[in-house]
């Protein structure tokens, strides 16, 4: 399980992320939402140790991951996955041996076996056709199911996801979503999402956690979040004319349509 | 450039080194990326080292026969004193004032590209130590390629100054071949060769950390090439002064 604990975070003497504290729910795909420069990145930046919180704890299953040993550290990162914004597939290899590398880095499994694991990931993500193409070669969408494929290479714990639909079209937006919410259930994994889509939260959101500037100001499930009478949040989501007219609907019922005269 | 931001570069760089010079996570992997490394920043260096050496050396060849025109001086004194210069400087330092601009801008431009498009930072959540399994390789198989191309720069160079014996012959090619054999000393070449390797670590390490700590987009990741290109010729010049000094003095 992974908690935070009075998180801060600071660039400079301004603080990015203030005081926050959270416990992600377990087996279950849980999202960071809030607006662009809101902090949720560096949140999840500090989580997975790219960057160093100036306070507070971050605690894998008790443990402070801050005050944990280099050795216990490089273990605790073996069960991480992470899918980044854009992909960030290592541009010298194929999507195969891509998928492979941290199999070859960390697996004692001998080549066939290591070759095996890798191509059923990315059967998982129906890519396997792709496999010897290069990251040049293969569309955003590809890329993106590539990365995902990279990160469930080492069965890890958690999957981290940074902005996985940016760049995409509604359809393979949909279709990530699916694949990341699939892959949590199947694997049994905890998934940490940072979004500004809120289509997204709605289809695969199990825990939402609201940021803004730099502070937690709402934590709840999709199920709530249309209702809260959070300020910041409403602002947030019903910036969205699709979601304003859901709520529209919601208040007053469907609107009545008069035949033509 | 001001003392203190040149001091925290120094301390940077001393840092990074230190978690480049550690023990591979898996020697199967360095040994992988290491042949790929070899090929990529020695043997395609190669056609380069060639083509210059050939013309430096023939152009050293050319001034020296002109300038050394006294009859109290043998001919050969022209393949001699040529000998001198493309063992002592053109092929240990010159060269790698021109190596510093290829393989010092790949090495830069490779590694700042991958900083940048966070190719790094998905090794650092894998638990690697991106520090080391980029830079090690580059490092250990530019210093080790580094004498190959120092010897066939060499070779180069004496056989250009031998082409242009040919064609003009001032001096003709036996006396020229004389002077080369004149009074050699084995201990220049092995001079030259440690020089050549200590220069490829500077070339390849500095590049490198221009790269890993290139921040921005695809400008910052240019400007972070230039500026490597930049140090390691100041870096070679004042090594070169500094080691000529403590093994010649």
């Amino acid at each position: 399980m992974i908690e935070v604990q009075n998180l801060i975070k600071e660039f400079e003497g301004r603080v990015v992320l203030n005081n926050i504290s959270t416990k992600f729910k377990e087996g279950a795909v849980n999202m960071i939402i809030g607006k662009s420069g809101s902090g949720k990145s560096v949140f999840l930046k500090c989580l997975v140790g790219l960057l160093r919180p100036e306070g507070g704890k971050i605690l894998y299953d008790g443990k402070d991951f801050l005050k944990m040993k280099h050795k216990e550290a490089k273990r605790l990162h073996r069960n991480m996955g992470m899918l980044f914004q854009n992909a960030a597939l290592f541009d010298s290899k194929t999507v195969l041996e891509n998928v492979m590398f941290p199999l070859d880095m960390f697996s004692r499994k001998n080549y066939r076996e290591r070759k095996k694991r890798a191509e059923f990931c990315l059967e998982r993500v129906d890519l396997l056709d792709a496999a010897n193409l290069y990251p040049s070669e293969i569309s955003g969408g590809m890329m993106k199911r590539a990365a995902i494929a990279r990160a469930i290479a080492l069965n890890p714990k958690y999957l981290f996801c940074d902005e996985p639909n940016s760049g995409l079209d509604p359809k393979t937006s949909q279709l990530i979503d699916e694949l990341i919410q699939g892959i949590t259930k199947d694997l049994e994994i905890t998934t940490i999402v940072v979004s500004h889509d809120m289509n997204s939260v709605m289809n695969i959101g199990d825990h939402i956690i609201f940021i803004n500037e730099g502070v937690k100001e709402w934590e709840g499930t999709k199920n709530h979040i249309m209702d809260s009478d959070n300020k910041e949040l409403n602002e947030f989501v019903f910036a969205s004319d699709l979601f304003k007219k859901i709520k529209e609907v919601e208040e007053t019922g469907p609107e009545t349509r008069h035949p033509e005269a | 450039m001001s003392i203190t931001s040149t001091l925290e570069s120094i301390g940077e760089y001393a840092l990074l080194l230190r978690r480049v010079l550690m023990p591979p996570d898996r020697a199967r992997e360095f040994a992988k990326e290491f042949s790929k490394e070899i090929y990529k920043l020695g043997v395609n260096s190669i056609w380069i080292v060639t083509i210059i050496s050939l013309f430096i050396g023939a152009v050293i060849v050319m001034q020296i026969a002109y300038n050394i025109n006294s009859p109290l001086l043998p001919r050969s004194t022209v393949g001699s004193v040529s000998r001198e210069i493309i063992i002592l400087e053109f092929s240990s330092t010159v060269i790698c004032l021109i190596l510093a601009g290829k393989v010092g801008s790949n090495i830069a431009s490779e590694i700042g590209t991958m900083r940048i498009t966070q190719q790094i930072d998905a090794l650092d959540i894998m638990g690697v130590n991106s520090a080391n399994f980029l830079i090690l390789p580059k490092v250990v198989a530019f210093v080790l390629f580094m004498p190959v191309l120092v010897i066939f720069s060499t070779f180069m160079g004496l056989y250009g100054g031998y082409v242009l014996c040919a064609i003009t012959g001032n001096p003709s090619t036996d006396t020229y071949v004389y002077g080369i054999q004149f009074f050699f000393r084995e201990s220049l070449v092995w001079y030259s060769l440690i020089k050549s390797m200590l220069f490829g670590f500077i070339i390849s390490s500095v590049a490198a950390y221009y790269g890993y700590n290139a921040q921005g987009g695809a400008l910052d990741v240019g400007k972070a090439s230039t500026d490597s290109v930049v140090a390691n010729s100041i870096l070679i010049l004042m090594t070169d002064l500094a080691f000529t000094q403590l093994m010649m003095g």
